[in-house]
């Protein structure tokens, strides 16, 4: 700072105020800084399962700053090097071991890609468990499902990068899904890979999908998804509508500032959080061959079909839900109606704010139907990873049809059984 | 309730279970111990080298298996002119594959790819070098047992000695090595050291770090704790 302010500051050597007032006059600083933390009301009855959206945000923040610094050592090409390995592969073990702290930073990004998918998995079910998406939220639900739509692309386009066999083989049977779309599927396919096969033109398409397009779409559901959020006001863990009960200065009775009594208790998740990431990350970063899959070890080699390709775990759930369609329909093969069943075991998220008719939106005031249906929608949600982490089978199959049957019937059925449970009235005012 | 529900969850991973199961023997070596890493790059470069290369790995890392420059110059450096060279294998790509059918696979990162959910790579690969057998119907008069049909003859036989397949499917030694079998287990195992250590060269430094951050990280929640209590103390 130049001194030809200094008789501006203030007697207790602050310049705030004239800085802070040249600004607000030009950009809204202070008015958003009040609007979205230290004026934003949030309930006081927040739980363990509200730390994961700004968990998600860190984990966002982690993923685009090691992002930036693997790009800078890591090459999209599928040519082979003086030593016969693809570049692409080669230059990922370059970032390994010749770049400094390369390890550290290409493990931060593998561990945070699996780390991204569990905090949002929790976010999602701590929304399913409060009824976030109800009224007046259904917007703020609808970018949040936005953004794992995203968040999918993001990890499949980045799973392909390392170029290893599973990179290889995991998007060649992704990208041929396409190909049982009827009439267009097969000309459609060659258009999504650039080539008739997995090839240069496929990795460095996805690699400009990976670091530019996603993220930049990404964020920018974000930003809606947390504006939208900030005009509602959150949910809690009772359902209640805090600004429906205010003070003669207009703030909610059960309110308290984000800043700094939110801010303050998310620093103690991000820490605990850290903890777990980093235990992963300095100790088991390989996640047991679930965050870095083994066979992608092995540089890609169109010419060797890995006996057994799995996706990375938070796909298996939807994958499994594909392989439990097997019967043709309307003259239409089975593996179509697999893709059709996995395209709208994700897009039916978006349905939730349409399909509960339920009065209360707590799962602490709803009947045993409700919480029947979620134990059952969440045991069968474990139960088709697992399965999708194995090799078919006859017993998997068929138990991944009838778990395939309850993940459905928990969304399908729900304008009924919603309707029909019983329910105690949500109190006015939140409890602890 | 809750065990019928846990009992549901785990009733698939019991009808999965009963698979075709690899075998395999444990790794007895921990890549701590550097004089065994250190037999186990000279193996390395003698048995392995000559087929497979090692192109992720310099040979200036191996100054930490506590190697000098020269030693590294002087006895294991073949394949290369200067010490910042990677370990090129000796042979090239395109003969090998004339000779092969295949070129033999770079070994680099081999200890992280063969591990599967029977074992550690360093168990598959502790287990294979172990393993070879004559058998006069393959090209190469070798077989393996826990590498069905492999391509790569047994290189180490002259260590080992000849194995063969008794009529009970159990391994026999049929001609000794140069080495006793408690020795050739314990050079496969240092060899197999050295290949854990190349596939990560920095595996040990991450775990110290981790430690580290951890510590950092504890005393940190514990501030962060306070701090949060301190705030909320008014809110009820």
């Amino acid at each position: 700072m130049a001194n030809t302010n200094f008789e501006k500051y203030k007697s207790d050597g602050s310049l705030q105020g004239n800085l802070l007032e040249w600004f607000d006059a030009r950009f809204p600083a202070t008015a958003m800084w009040k609007g979205h933390l230290s004026e934003y009301y949030a309930p006081k009855n927040f739980n363990f399962w509200y730390f994961f959206g700004s968990l998600a945000l860190l984990v966002l923040v982690i993923q685009i700053v090691t992002g930036i610094f693997l790009v800078m050592h890591y090459k999209p090409d599928a040519s082979l090097n003086a030593n016969g390995v693809p570049v692409a592969f080669a230059s990922v073990e370059y970032i390994m071991r010749d770049v400094p702290w390369g390890w550290m930073i290409r493990y931060m990004h593998s561990t945070g890609a699996s780390a991204f998918f569990i905090v949002v998995y929790l976010h999602m079910f701590r929304g399913l468990m409060y009824g976030s998406y109800r009224k007046p939220r259904e917007l703020t639900w609808l970018f949040g499902v936005g953004i794992f739509l995203c968040l999918m692309g993001e990890a499949f386009f980045g799973y392909l990068l390392p170029w290893g066999q599973m990179s290889f083989w995991g998007a060649q049977v992704i990208v041929n899904l396409f190909s049982a779309i009827p009439l267009i599927g097969e000309p459609l396919s060659i258009w999504l890979r650039g080539d008739f096969v997995i090839g240069d033109a496929t990795l460095n398409r996805f690699f400009s999908f990976h670091v530019i397009a996603f993220p930049l779409v990404l964020l920018g559901l974000i930003a809606a998804h947390i504006l939208a959020l900030h005009e509602t006001g959150s949910n809690n863990p009772d359902g209640v509508e805090i600004k429906a009960k205010k003070d003669e200065k207009g703030i909610p009775l059960d309110g308290i500032p984000f800043h700094p009594y939110y801010t303050v208790k998310d620093i103690v998740g991000v820490v605990v959080f850290l903890m777990a990431f980093s235990a992963i990350m300095f100790f088991s970063p390989e996640g047991g061959g679930y965050f870095l899959e083994r066979p992608n070890f092995y540089p890609a080699d169109p010419l060797k079909t890995p006996p057994h390709i799995a996706p990375v775990w938070y796909f298996t759930p939807y994958y499994s839900i594909l392989r439990a369609m097997v019967w043709p329909l309307f003259g239409l093969d089975a593996k179509f109606w697999g893709v059709v069943a996995m395209g709208a075991s994700v897009m039916i998220f978006a349905a939730l704010p349409w399909l509960d008719k339920s009065p209360v939106k707590s799962i602490r005031y709803r009947g045993p139907i409700y919480k029947a249906f979620l134990t059952l929608f969440v045991i069968s949600f474990f139960i088709l990873g697992y399965l999708g982490t194995q090799s078919p089978s006859y017993w998997g199959e068929k138990i991944s049809q009838v778990c395939s049957l309850i993940y459905f019937g928990f969304f399908l059925l729900m304008p009924w059984y919603s309707k029909v449970d019983k329910y105690r009235p949500a109190p006015d005012r939140v409890t602890k | 309730m809750k065990k019928i529900l846990v009992a549901l969850l785990f009733a698939p991973l019991m009808a999965f279970a009963s698979g075709a199961a690899l075998h395999l023997d444990k790794w007895p070596g921990t890549v701590a111990d550097k004089p065994a890493l250190q037999n186990g790059a000279k193996l390395f470069v003698n048995y392995c080298l000559n087929c497979h290369g090692a192109s992720f790995l310099r040979y200036n890392k191996l100054t930490e298996l506590g190697l000098t420059e020269q030693q590294i110059k002087d006895n294991l450096m073949f394949t290369a002119e200067k010490i910042g060279e990677p370990m090129r294998v000796a042979a090239r790509t395109e003969d090998q594959k004339k000779w092969f059918g295949a070129a033999p696979p770079d070994l680099t990162i081999i200890a992280r790819a063969r591990a599967s959910e029977y074992g550690s790579g360093a168990d598959w690969l502790y287990t294979y070098l172990r393993q070879f057998y004559r058998d006069d119907n393959r090209p190469t008069g070798w077989n393996n047992v826990v590498f069905e049909n492999v391509g790569m003859p047994h290189i180490l036989w002259e260590l080992q000695g000849e194995q063969i397949l008794n009529k009970d499917h159990k391994l026999e030694l049929a001609v000794p090595g140069k080495l006793a079998p408690k020795d050739y287990d314990k050079a496969v195992s240092d060899l197999v050291g050295f290949m854990v250590w190349m596939g990560e060269p920095m595996q040990e430094q991450r775990q110290t770090i981790g430690w580290f951050v951890l510590a950092f990280l504890a005393v940190l929640c514990v501030f962060a704790y306070k701090l949060k209590k301190e705030y909320w103390k008014d809110i009820h």
